[in-house]
């Protein structure tokens, strides 16, 4: 093992600051008895017990973890047969001008994005809400899934889909039993990744929601503006926690999958 | 011996199995396949053999139906399969990669095909077993590809394309991945399951040993022609160009002018202030017209003296290659031209007779030789 030299030190403890200082403090006043944000006035746990009783934020989570699951669930079908046509598909007319509008909205700004959404919503005419919402979220998460589905298709060894048609299996068949549980990891992460896109979208939500559905990232952007409670800092915690054990959980398990694979192949060379 | 010889191709009253009739295969302006007619014949080990790039693959992937032909038709079993989908085709193909399912065990890769057209669970299960005792995998059944070795996986894979019992069995270069040994040892299983199986088995090879050894008849292609169809004996005692000569094992080729000198007779001038190499031909050739003769090096003998042969030349040794259980000797003749000529190596190396650049004479005799006409 190398020792790491005083220069590499200070670089990894000034970026790590950088990074996690703000939350942090945010995590640290969330146990904050007082109820002024910046004054440290003992330990206390009170103010998740007050989130849990307020069903304004409670509302507004539901219809966050609805709308997130919805819209990345068909965001993730559509993006999936998006990157499979794109990668499998040849030559077709107009194959280049359709893999760049794809991609199109990972650049566009999503002030633009809402904007014309809710021209759209208004134009014919549909009650705005939680459907407009998670028709909105698809629209801007399915080009993510599609990026992270067809990266995974280009590697994909084609000989498998024929082997499947050789044996007899329908195109579907060999999607179906062949292709899609192979791609099953990029296909569960495009998924993720849109469910997250989802979860903290603020600016889209804005634009295409109405009075009947707030998600929580709305909610808590406009109690903020009437000042920073406690209660805020407690969902944030909450939330720093779901994502950490989801990430700690994901690398767990893949870390788990490699040392797996790489036992089976010694395997197979003892047994060869 | 009463034993009738298996020769379905020079039997008229035989139905051929597959039948192509002038296909050509075009992508884009490249021909792949130029106006190719060719018949073969059930219970068949069919090769085609060829360099990268001269059609053979273009071959197998129409008769397994992921191509189809620009031109032409392709028979199977008396029908026209050019329309036929890949899946609804009684052909089945082993790829080069096996493409085996990496998330499916040894057993249920081989179940998959059967289970695409029957629910019948015991029938699936027995079949399977059957495949498993025919390829020698029972113990790995329960294993994952990943999991087996390189000839295991080959294995399966046979035993995959094998377990619907196919008309025909595709195999595009099914020993390219293993090791020298293995292969050997793979190629006499793979006609032992042939013979076991009675399927019509066509390989596609680059490796003139492997189509040799395993076919009951080959063709050499090259770009997207077949250069001559025969038994591989044929193929290697009586090449019918150039091309196949010099393409199957080592020959040495002498250009000269054909003299016809009696019933199937022919010298052949090859250079100007030598003797004229006496050759047999069944093929008739005119007076002057220009010729081949090839010879292998393995009918070329190599004398210290003037040998009383009907061909003999002298040169001097210029290359000696030492491949253990042969010496194949270069000799240079006084007009530039090598001969090789190849010795089995019955004493040891210390007892050798011929070192370099030794003068020699090389002679063969007048049945040695094939002449071609190009």
């Amino acid at each position: 093992m190398n020792r790491l030299s005083s220069f590499n030190v200070v670089s990894l403890t000034l970026g790590f600051v950088f990074l996690y200082v703000p939350m942090l403090i945010l995590v640290i006043y969330s146990f904050n008895a007082s109820k002024l944000v910046t004054v440290w006035a003992g330990f206390s746990t009170k103010w998740y017990g007050e989130l849990l009783s307020n069903e304004a934020f409670l509302v507004a989570a539901w219809v966050t973890l609805r709308v997130a699951v919805i819209s990345s669930s068909i965001a993730t079908v559509l993006g999936t047969m998006a990157a499979y046509v794109l990668v499998r598909g040849g030559r077709f007319f107009g194959r280049t001008l359709f893999s760049g509008m794809i991609y199109a909205p990972l650049v566009m700004p999503e002030v633009i994005t809402g904007l014309s959404l809710l021209l759209l919503f208004i134009g014919i005419g549909l009650d705005r809400g939680v459907l407009t919402i998670v028709l909105a979220h698809t629209t801007f998460s399915m080009c993510f899934v599609s990026v992270v589905v067809s990266s995974r298709l280009v590697t994909f060894d084609r000989s498998l889909e024929e082997a499947a048609l050789d044996l007899g299996a329908s195109p579907w068949d060999a999607f179906r039993l062949v292709t899609l549980p192979i791609i099953a990891p990029a296909v569960i992460s495009g998924w993720l990744l849109a469910f997250t896109l989802s979860l903290d979208d603020l600016v889209i939500a804005s634009f295409t929601s109405g009075p009947s559905a707030t998600t929580l990232p709305m909610k808590i952007w406009s109690s903020v503006r009437l000042g920073v409670s406690p209660e805020i800092n407690a969902l944030s915690t909450i939330l720093i926690g779901l994502v950490a054990v989801g990430v700690i959980v994901a690398s767990l398990a893949s870390k788990h999958a490699a040392v797996r694979a790489k036992r089976d192949e010694q395997a197979a060379a003892r047994a060869a | 011996m009463a034993e009738t010889v298996f020769a379905p191709w020079d039997d008229p009253n035989e139905k051929p199995l597959i039948r192509f009739r002038n296909v050509t295969k075009r992508f884009g302006d490249f021909i792949a396949i130029d106006d190719l007619t060719l018949d073969i014949f059930e219970r068949e080990f069919f090769a085609l053999l060829g360099p990268s790039g001269c059609g053979k693959t273009t071959m197998m992937r129409m008769l397994a139906g992921f191509e189809n032909p620009t031109d032409g038709s392709i028979e199977l079993a008396g029908q026209d399969i050019a329309g036929v989908p890949a899946n609804k085709r009684a052909v089945n193909m082993m790829f080069q990669s096996y493409a085996l399912f990496p998330h499916l065990s040894v057993w249920d890769n081989i179940a998959f095909g059967l289970r695409r057209e029957s629910n019948d669970k015991a029938a699936i299960a027995a079949r399977v077993e059957e495949m498993l005792k025919l390829t020698r995998l029972e113990k790995f059944a329960r294993r994952k590809p990943h999991q087996i070795s390189g000839g295991q996986r080959q294995r399966v894979a046979l035993a995959r394309s094998l377990a619907k019992a196919p008309k025909l069995l595709l195999l595009d270069e099914p020993l390219g991945a293993l090791d020298a040994k293995l292969r050997e040892a793979t190629q006499f299983e793979l006609m032992d399951i042939q013979e076991k199986t009675g399927t019509t088995f066509v390989i596609v090879t680059h490796d003139q040993e492997e189509a040799m050894t395993v076919a009951s008849r080959v063709a050499v292609m090259d770009e997207g022609r077949v250069m001559q169809v025969a038994t591989p004996e044929r193929i290697y005692e009586a090449p019918n160009s150039v091309y196949v000569a010099d393409f199957i094992g080592d020959v040495n080729i002498l250009h000269g002018a054909a003299k016809p000198v009696g019933q199937d007779m022919y010298e052949v001038g090859w250079a100007a202030d030598h003797t004229p190499v006496q050759a047999s031909s069944s093929r008739p050739f005119s007076d002057g017209q220009p010729c081949h003769l090839a010879i292998r090096p393995e009918k070329v003998s190599i004398h210290r003296d003037r040998p009383a042969a009907d061909n003999a030349v002298r040169g001097k040794i210029l290359d000696i290659a030492y491949l253990g259980n042969l010496s194949t000797y270069h000799v240079e003749l006084p007009t530039g031209d090598i001969i090789k000529a190849q010795v089995a190596n019955t004493r040891r190396i210390s007892r050798r007779d011929f070192t370099w650049e030794d003068p020699v004479w090389v002679s063969w005799t007048k049945t040695a030789g094939v002449l071609l006409a190009e």
